[in-house]
């Protein structure tokens, strides 16, 4: 066990060298706005992947809570002039009852019934921020306040200093963004090594195992969809801040599947490797938007030739052909 | 009032009748192999967009027809080789990824090939409608209802009085028992696909002149196909039918007397209220678990 929380220890170093040497590679504010979009969007994936990679349920609206995080920020600081710490909290706050409202049934049902259930969940979200349009802003959308702390606020435009250096918005945000996401590393994988970890993963493993054992099955699988929720509902409001403006598509059905599919190509169960699947995922649109027409093609087909051959995801294959190289190398028999 | 009324009954029945279709072709893939396909919209899509174009280029319409059919079945034999026999071991979640792959691969294609305009599909016999108690009905309709009984008349033969349809049946319940008989259960999977491809294509090709279609009409109607399945139970036949005419009904009735921005909400809530009392649908079978 010991061993375990040092590797993951490992882990969480090796994310916070790459978070801050990213700035020291790229200078375009354009590159640190993709980098800040991943970092938020990132921080979503590692809590879905508690529901998905951990107690192996599955969502398929999740994008849902990541729109009504984002739309009760974006509502109450901007039309009600809340600031912006309460609207997060109180926002996650009202999500968290959501999920937990919504969770109890829902997650009673399996495999195919539960991913019916929460895409339509996710769909009722999307459909309702579509359509009221005197408090959302309806299809098109609505501006957002920027971020602000007991009245210092942070914007992508604005210019800050830090340690006595002159940082620009795009900086700054990004340094942020990184933050948080360390954070939500450090608390995901903190709940994995406590009691409610082992649960979960002994609900993975085998419900029924699980609550023969004594494990209330229900409970833990409630209070995961919760904590996930809440993660996708931050996120999602600090990634309307920061873009400035929020539309329903980030509360859709596509960006759910975004979102799941992050998890899924990067590594379920792996914290890092679902991170990784976010920066997958964000950067391949960029590259193959020199393709033009065949954007749509090659998206399509790269993504099923990975899951084809890479069935557990993109890390747990690199580590596991990166072990039999090692194991090789090291002249074993086997 | 009551002309509204069934006004709305011929609309949603119409509709009700192309969701039972797709839900038909989910069936028989989940059936055979236990993969939800969420690229089934795009056999949709391909049947009614090749047929538009063929037709566009001169090809006689009945001639057009069968080469959209058949192309939609060469690709659902080709999804079910190429993409989801060689992750035979993977997870849910991977099979549902990779159908989505595929689900764009097609869209992309379709839209290098057909652009992204909105196509219109005439009618198959006279534009003009039929007036019943007040009520108009599109003549297509009749085509889109009566394509779609002989479609389920002819599956349930299919299933019960063919030896093809009893090898994707006995596949279905037992994979090992039915590959003990002698069943090749590769060629029963491919099968599946192939007719669930079929089905798809023809339900788009009919539907195509009420719709239009375009690229990306596969996506929406692909999931109604879904939440039709689910209402009536994944793996029923019946099921099917009876959820997409639920479904169309419904949708019709809530655009009709609620509001029509929120006649989706309506189809999804009401896809929560049938799971939240019946977790396995209207028809669906009950399993015991085996530990």
């Amino acid at each position: 066990m010991a061993q375990l929380s040092q590797f993951r220890l490992k882990g969480l170093l090796i994310l916070a060298i790459v978070i801050f040497a990213v700035p020291l590679f790229i200078t375009n504010p354009f590159h640190y706005g993709l980098a800040t979009q991943i970092a938020l969007i990132a921080g979503a994936v590692v809590g879905l992947n508690l529901l998905v990679g951990f107690a192996g349920q599955i969502s398929l609206g999740h994008a849902g809570f990541f729109g009504l995080g984002a739309y009760f920020s974006a509502i109450t600081t901007s039309t009600y002039g809340w600031s912006a710490i309460p609207a997060l909290v109180v926002g996650a706050i009202g999500v968290a009852i959501i999920a937990w409202v919504v969770g109890r049934p829902i997650l009673r049902l399996k495999g195919h019934y539960l991913s019916m259930a929460t895409l339509a969940v996710g769909f009722i979200i999307a459909i309702i921020l579509n359509n009221e349009r005197e408090i959302t802003g309806g299809p098109d959308g609505m501006p957002v306040v920027p971020f602000d702390v007991f009245g210092w606020e942070l914007s992508p435009f604005g210019q800050y200093t830090l340690f006595g250096m002159e940082i620009s918005g795009d900086l700054a945000w990004y340094l942020f963004a990184g933050v948080i996401l360390l954070v939500a590393v450090w608390l995901a994988q903190n709940l994995i090594d406590s009691p409610i970890g082992r649960a979960l993963r002994s609900v993975h493993g085998s419900e029924v195992a699980a609550s023969v054992v004594g494990v209330n099955t229900a409970k833990y699988k409630s209070l995961v969809f919760v904590i996930s929720a809440v993660y996708a509902s931050v996120m999602g409001a600090l990634y309307a801040h920061y873009q400035g403006f929020v539309t329903p598509a980030i509360a859709g059905f596509d960006f759910s599947i975004i979102l799941i599919t992050m998890v899924v190509l990067g590594g379920m169960g792996s914290t890092i490797g679902v991170i990784i699947g976010a920066v997958v995922l964000e950067l391949l649109p960029q590259l193959l938007a020199d393709f033009q027409d065949m954007e749509m093609v090659l998206f399509g087909l790269i993504l099923m030739l990975t899951m084809i051959f890479m069935p557990k995801g993109l890390l747990p294959t690199a580590a596991n052909l990166l072990a039999k190289r090692r194991k090789k190398s090291a002249g074993g028999d086997v | 009032m009551f002309s509204e009324f069934l006004q709305y009954l011929f609309t949603g029945i119409t509709i009700g009748a192309t969701y039972a279709l797709i839900a038909l072709g989910f069936t028989l893939i989940y059936n055979a192999s236990h993969v939800i396909n969420f690229a089934q919209g795009e056999f949709l899509m391909v049947g009614g967009m090749a047929t538009v174009s063929l037709t566009a280029m001169g090809v006689p319409m009945l001639l057009a027809v069968v080469l959209a059919v058949i192309l939609a079945g060469v690709l659902g034999i080709a999804l079910q080789r190429l993409a989801i026999a060689p992750a035979k071991n993977a997870d849910v979640v991977t099979l549902i990824i990779i159908t989505i792959g595929a689900s764009i691969f097609i869209r992309g294609l379709a839209q290098l090939v057909w652009g992204k305009e909105y196509h219109v599909m005439a009618n198959f016999s006279s534009d003009e409608p039929i007036q019943v108690f007040g009520a108009v009905l599109n003549t297509q309709s009749l085509w889109v209802l009566g394509v779609g009984a002989i479609l389920v008349a002819v599956l349930v033969y299919f299933f019960t009085r063919t030896l093809t349809g009893k090898a994707i049946l006995a596949t279905s319940m037992n994979k090992d028992a039915a590959r003990l008989v002698g069943i090749r259960t590769q060629v029963v999977l491919m099968l599946a696909f192939m007719v669930s491809a079929l089905l798809g294509s023809i339900a788009g090709i009919v539907v195509a002149p009420i719709t239009f279609t375009s690229y990306d009409i596969g996506i929406i109607l692909g999931l109604k196909g879904f939440v039709a399945a689910a209402i009536g139970g994944l793996g029923s036949g019946m099921g099917a039918v009876v959820g997409g005419l639920a479904l169309g009904v419904v949708e019709a009735m809530a655009a009709g007397y609620l509001s029509s921005d929120y006649k989706d909400a309506v189809a999804f809530s009401m896809i929560l209220l049938v799971l939240f009392f019946l977790p396995r649908g209207l028809f669906g079978a009950k399993v015991v678990e085996r530990v």
